[in-house]
């Protein structure tokens, strides 16, 4: 007899522990990287992997015996995800168009010059 | 006329979804009035087009999303081990991939891919190329993002 409570709380606490430190390596990489272009990949991290799977986990988290009407629980949080995936890349290119329109040049090469930088 | 049905349908569910009154006739008689009125200001807004209920990216979309998962999976371990790396090896580049989707919709999702997978970022749209910003060389994968760029013409092709 397997508790599917149980293997839906492993699956769940998987799911949060790996978000949680999704989120955590997107904001090292977002004080470790050179520039700016460069930082707006790090907090991709945060933004797709960190927040999704965070989202998840609630989700599996939704189906529980002390609430009624569970998967209510579980749709709105779906529709969070969804909402996530749909927005958060917007922001980013807003930003990363704000700054290249207004002449903001990315670091480029192995060597991280900007360009016309003579050495 | 189709696309006030399939709106008005999609409001539907969602007001459902979220309300969670199933039970309730008052509230379902609101909840139809207002999703009703809410449709007709689309309709009178003149947003009841391909942009505003694309339609027709279904059902290929869904697909495409399982696809991009596993792509912006790979992605991200990849970012990681970079951020999390005692010297990490960037070489950040511009570079310019064509934009093959002919729809308005078709040309948002392929550049909200770009940027949702990490390593990767769509810095300006032109009529027929996108320019990028990648993180390191690997992750610059020109060829890759022209694959993922003729799959989501596919799907716009599904609709003709």
């Amino acid at each position: 007899m397997i508790d599917w409570f149980l293997v839906r709380d492993v699956l769940s606490w998987g799911l949060m522990l790996v978000g949680g430190a999704a989120v955590v390596t997107g904001a090292i990489g977002i004080v470790r990287f050179p520039d700016f272009f460069t930082r707006l990949h790090a907090a991709g991290v945060t933004d797709t992997a960190g927040a999704e799977l965070i989202v998840f986990a609630m989700m599996l988290q939704a189906f529980s015996p002390e609430y009624g009407n569970s998967w209510l629980i579980f749709a709105k949080l779906a529709f969070i995800a969804v909402f996530l995936g749909l927005t958060s890349p917007v922001a980013t290119h807003a930003i990363a168009h704000a700054a290249w329109m207004t002449g903001f040049k990315p670091m480029q090469g192995p060597e991280l010059r900007y360009e016309g930088d003579g050495k | 006329m189709g696309r006030f049905i399939i709106l008005v349908v999609v409001l539907a569910v969602v007001w459902l979804l979220l309300s969670g009154y199933f039970d309730k006739p008052l509230l379902l008689i609101f909840g139809a009035g207002s999703v009703i009125f809410s449709a007709w200001l689309a309709h009178r807004a003149g947003v009841l087009d391909a942009e505003g209920v694309p339609a027709g990216v279904f059902p290929g979309i869904f697909g495409y999303m399982v696809w991009l998962t596993v792509e912006i999976g790979k992605a991200n371990i990849m970012v990681a081990r970079q951020a999390l790396a005692v010297e990490p090896k960037l070489s950040p580049k511009l570079f310019t991939v064509p934009n093959p989707p002919r729809s308005i919709v078709g040309k948002v999702i392929f550049a909200n891919s770009i940027t949702l997978t990490p390593g990767t970022v769509s810095i300006d749209l032109g009529e027929d190329e996108i320019l990028v910003h990648g993180l390191t060389e690997e992750l610059s994968d020109e060829a890759g993002i022209a694959d993922m760029g003729a799959r989501v013409a596919k799907i716009e092709r599904g609709r003709a």
